[in-house]
């Protein structure tokens, strides 16, 4: 059984299994990943790593590829604006 | 900076194939991958239940055997035929650029899926079929989400059959293609049991799921809110109805990655690599095996990879040939099977997303005379993803082909580029 970690997504706690890429667990916790230029919500579309609809800050680094990432125990995410 | 005999780029099928019989031959190998761990797309590993089926399992193990390096997480940015490669790591704390040094060169670059645009395709909920299928595998539960897959090609019944089994409820397959264009294919199968066993587990898992082929999505439908999917419209030609969903998993069949392989300079057939019947492209140093020559799935590309190493490793490759014709053969017909139809061509409206990254609309296109006005007067193509998505789309909306493809391939943060061979601390770097 996989153990779970604590990430906060979004100023918000989430609880998820490790091994979960940061894009999964913002599509679980219903964030979008990235505010695109006219202002509109994105999330995940390829899953892997070419589209960058995905892009988060992650630990308050921007544009980081979140389908290639994966959760960290009390890493901080938010949505890319 | 790294030196090696083999450099190896992409650890699909294709690529551990590759590495696996040139280090077996004595070649000192490095295996280059994008993502976190060996696989590829087709065996990427899922952290709910172990899938590492007999094949892939047997694959890894000759690979760990054969003395091959393999660094995942490496994702290439920059090459030159005179034999030097730059990738950038990027972990959750730091980024890093290296350089490697080659003699020969194998690109097992893979393939993407071809997304198309339609009214509502950029909201949230509406994801690429293997698009999602990877996002569950890393850990996005589905269980008890109204899905539809929609689009091309084979992967479609095999993505629905997985989703199904992680407790999606799929309401639909729709399938483009027309029947009678399947069918050819279809029959061929007849001679390939393993394929057709295959077929048949698919659509047993989704005994209770229609699959409709001549249909397809018309528009992605927000809910109350705006901001998430709720219902799609379909149709099949004559009649249009909606269907609601939570997600909606949409790809068109796949298109090559060709781009490492057009920055080296190697010469293109269409949209794929060239090779002989060694899998060398028109640069002698250079090879090239798997989806970048020509989208023939899991058996072509292993045996190609397998001629390739071989033939870096100087080792003869002729009772591999008619094994690698007979899968490219495979590869020909399924491109008749799933060709794309007209009518998708007129799915876009004026304010309909065309490059997701830019936020350029089909409008903004239309009146344009092809790349090079697009991108000056509109930057489509222009952003993070290098047109990666929008280019095919472009290609069959308005005919363009792509033009020039310059380095870096993605986006490079600058500190890591001054710092190459270092670690580049991420944490102030605004």
């Amino acid at each position: 059984m996989p153990d779970f970690i604590s990430v906060t997504i979004n100023g918000t706690p989430n609880r998820v299994a490790r091994g979960t890429s940061i894009a999964a667990a913002m599509l679980l916790a219903a964030q979008p990943n990235r505010i695109s230029i006219t202002g509109q919500p994105r999330s995940a579309l390829c899953g892997m790593g070419i589209c960058f609809e995905c892009s988060a800050v992650v630990n308050g680094t921007p544009h980081r590829r979140t389908c290639q990432i994966q959760c960290e125990p009390d890493m901080t995410v938010e949505t890319d604006r | 900076m790294m030196r090696t005999e083999v450099l190896v780029i992409g650890a699909g099928p294709a690529g551990i194939a590759a590495a696996t019989a040139a280090a077996a031959n004595g070649r000192e190998v490095i295996l280059l991958d994008d993502n976190p761990a060996p696989g590829g797309q087709i065996w990427r590993e899922s952290i709910a239940h172990a899938n590492g089926v007999g094949m892939k399992q047997r694959a890894l193990d000759l690979l760990r055997r054969s003395g091959a390096q393999i660094l995942p997480g490496h994702s290439v940015f920059a090459a030159d035929a005179s034999g030097t490669v730059q990738t950038l790591q990027e972990t959750s704390i730091a980024t890093r650029v290296d350089e490697f040094r080659f003699e020969k060169l194998i690109l097992a670059t893979g393939a993407r899926e071809r997304f198309l645009p339609f009214p509502g395709w950029t909201l949230p909920g509406v994801l690429g079929a293997g698009g999602l299928q990877a996002l569950v595998r890393s850990g996005y539960s589905i269980v008890g989400k109204r899905v539809i897959v929609a689009g091309t090609g084979p992967l479609l019944l095999a993505v629905a059959a997985h989703l199904a089994e992680d407790g999606a409820v799929v309401a639909g397959v729709l399938e483009q293609a027309p029947l009678g264009q399947m069918l050819p294919f279809a029959m061929s199968l007849l001679s390939d049991p393993a394929k057709l066993m295959q077929g048949a587990g698919y659509r047993r898992k989704l005994w209770k799921t229609p699959y409709r082929t001549g249909s397809w999505i018309v528009e992605a439908i927000a809910g109350n809110d705006g901001r998430s999917l709720a219902a799609v419209r379909i149709t099949d030609g004559a009649r249009t109805w909606s269907e609601p969903c939570d997600l909606l998993a949409c790809g068109y069949h796949l298109i090559p990655n060709t781009q490492i392989a057009e920055l080296l300079g190697c010469q293109l057939r269409g949209s794929f690599v060239e090779v002989d019947a060694s899998q060398r492209t028109s640069l002698e140093n250079v090879f090239c095996a798997g989806e970048p020559t020509g989208i023939a799935g899991l058996e072509a590309a292993l045996v190609q990879g397998e001629i390739a190493g071989l033939a870096c490793a100087g080792r003869p490759t002729a009772a591999l040939r008619q094994r690698g014709a007979a899968a490219r053969a495979f590869g020909v017909r399924m491109e008749k099977a799933f060709a794309l139809r007209k009518e998708l061509r007129s799915l876009p409206r004026a304010d309909t997303i065309v490059c997701r990254c830019e936020d350029v609309a089909f409008g903004d296109l239309q009146h344009r005379t092809g790349w090079t006005d697009a991108k000056l007067q509109t930057r489509c193509g222009m952003g993070p993803c290098q047109g990666r998505v929008c280019g095919p789309a472009v290609e069959h909306l308005l005919g363009w082909r792509p033009v020039s493809v310059r380095q870096p391939l993605s986006p490079v943060p600058l500190e890591a580029l001054c710092l190459q061979g270092e670690t580049a601390d991420i944490g102030h770097n605004d």
